[in-house]
């Protein structure tokens, strides 16, 4: 199927797996001599072949800087850099172009609102408010501007299913909470939390909500005027885009009342050796030469997953969610960490007296790569009492056989260390 | 690859039932080992008579790789002069990491070790051991495999 071209949502039809998968390239690879299984979508996406066109399509034909030269290919370049802007802006339904900033990844955007909102602003008193299901980019930018600004953080805690205490939540916030900051979609256990809720509580307290939105946009449809978030950031390469962009989405005012983050060429209109004056919304926050290609990759994945349809995605990544942990509880000694209500397709577990290295090694010589480690959530690993976890993630290429080849080489590990 | 060469039969037994695993109290020396991309720890102590260390224990948590090097390392250090362990690490560490390494004498039941060298991802998991040993032996720290 050809999907390069739609750029709007059409009509949804179940997803076809076999058929997405033929756009996928790196799925044909075989690793230790057996077929690749791809369940690391998690950490990355792997990307379908009308993306690497896209960007093939710009490197052969169009580069050249952006927002300079007069020459033709300049032109093309900030037409195809813009014109991707405006393809995110569709994408998560925010008003205006100006809200839209391209950075190199979540990371980034969130370091740019600790550094750029909450820093110049912030005083000894004032409480920013995380969750204990937070991935490291979302806990380590408020410490370091916590130190620097003087304000404290506080944890909103989560249950043993992984599930936000929804009241403790409410208890915390107070009128000294100035910002809370959360994941869209927990990265390590796959809790989906009530965002909209959430902002709706902090904002009646007048907090400001950023939502870390990495592992939500590749499995849902995000809109961020309906969730009335205030900053939303997400990268590209969990979205079957490139590596190396990323997306803040940030209400015009809050950027308007921002002071520039980093300084150089592009972010200024006037620049004397006594003072400079800032460029408009966005570029005011993109300094330095962008990354042009990864953009417009973006770009294309946007389209890509929009004409698969992301309720089509969903709904197949859900009946595959289902199917994995029901078949990998059935195996002795598995235990699934992370067991909320509402979850995106990822399945953490570990195994008794196996540690989930080990998994890793044995299920990477039957050709599947999955996730083990801390997933970069060392205070969720604390809380399940566990160092690491093995994580399974799925996207929209993921099958059911995956999951039977999956399950298969758990059970593996059980004979090995029978 | 065949698994088996990685998970032997003297790593999984070291793994199912660690040797010397536990603190040691007295000791005269201790350390602590991390490998932050696993987020595995382990402690090293060392009880010493002289030059010699008379005894040496573990405890951790970690991977079947992390665990039976740290259980082996212990049986085969204990009794040895610093510089005969030096000697040893040297030869398990190019057990780890040298594919042309010959075959290795000697070395006893460290040798089960020789498969890790096609893994290079779980090199880290066989050496924290023997870092946080000799973090121990030189007055106690903190050590990373970063």
């Amino acid at each position: 199927m050809s999907v390069a071209s739609a750029a709007y949502p059409v009509a949804e039809q179940p997803l076809d797996a076999e058929s997405v998968r033929r756009d996928f390239p790196i799925l044909a690879r075989n690793i230790n001599g057996k077929p690749l299984v791809y369940l690391d979508s998690a950490a990355s996406s792997q990307q379908p072949l009308p993306v690497m066109r896209a960007v093939e399509r710009y490197e052969t034909h169009s580069h050249a800087n952006v927002h300079r030269g007069v020459h033709t290919l300049s032109q093309e370049a900030t037409d195809a850099f813009e014109g991707a802007r405006d393809r995110v802006r569709r994408f998560v339904n925010a008003a205006s172009t100006r809200e839209i900033v391209f950075v190199r990844g979540t990371t980034e955007a969130v370091n740019l609102v600790a550094q750029s909102y909450v820093r110049p602003s912030f005083v000894p008193g004032d409480e920013i408010l995380i969750t204990a299901l937070e991935h490291h980019a979302n806990i380590v930018p408020w410490q370091l501007v916590c130190a620097q600004s003087g304000c404290t953080l506080k944890v909103a805690p989560i249950d043993k299913k992984g599930e936000l205490l929804f009241d403790e939540y409410i208890e915390l916030l107070s009128p000294r909470t100035r910002l809370v900051a959360m994941a869209h979609v927990s990265n390590a256990l796959g809790t989906v939390l009530p965002v909209k809720r959430m902002i709706a509580a902090a904002h009646e307290h007048g907090a400001r909500v950023l939502v870390d939105g990495a592992q939500a946009v590749p499995h849902s449809r995000v809109d961020v005027r309906a969730l009335d978030a205030d900053f939303y950031a997400f990268s590209s390469h969990k979205l079957y885009g490139p590596t190396g962009i990323g997306v803040l989405y940030a209400r015009a005012e809050l950027l308007e009342s921002m002071p520039p983050w980093q300084g150089g060429g592009d972010m200024i209109r006037t620049v004397t050796f006594e003072a400079s004056t800032y460029n408009d919304l966005p570029w005011k926050f993109e300094a330095g030469t962008p990354h042009i290609s990864g953009a417009v990759g973006l770009a294309a994945a946007i389209d890509y997953v929009e004409a698969l349809g992301l309720d089509a995605i969903a709904a197949h990544e859900q009946r595959l969610l289902k199917l994995a942990t029901a078949e990998l509880s059935r195996i002795r000694g598995v235990q699934i960490i992370g067991t909320a209500a509402h979850k995106a397709a990822v399945v953490s577990f570990t195994m008794s007296g196996v540690h989930p290295h080990d998994i890793g090694t044995i299920l990477d010589t039957e050709g599947i790569a999955i996730r083990t480690g801390h997933h970069c959530a060392m205070p969720v690993m604390d809380f399940f009492g566990v160092a690491a976890t093995a994580r399974a993630s799925f996207g929209c290429y993921s099958t059911a056989d995956d999951v039977a080849r999956l399950a298969c080489a758990v059970e593996r590990v059980r004979e090995v260390f029978a | 690859m065949d698994l088996k060469d990685l998970y032997r039969d003297v790593i999984l037994d070291h793994n199912r039932r660690p040797r010397n695993f536990g603190r040691l109290d007295p000791s005269d020396a201790q350390a602590e080992g991390h490998n932050p991309l696993c987020g595995d720890r382990l402690s090293v102590f060392v009880r010493l008579n002289g030059d010699r260390i008379e005894d040496v224990h573990f405890e951790g948590k970690g991977c079947a790789i992390s665990t039976a090097s740290a259980s082996l390392m212990t049986e085969a250090v204990k009794g040895k002069s610093r510089a005969a362990v030096d000697e040893i690490f040297e030869r398990v560490h190019t057990l780890l990491t040298r594919q042309d390494a010959p075959p290795s004498q000697d070395l006893g039941k460290l040798a089960a070790l020789s498969g890790v060298r096609e893994y290079p991802a779980r090199v880290k998991c066989a050496t924290l051991c023997w870092h946080t040993l000799n973090a121990a032996l030189q007055n106690g720290a903190t050590v990373t495999t970063e």
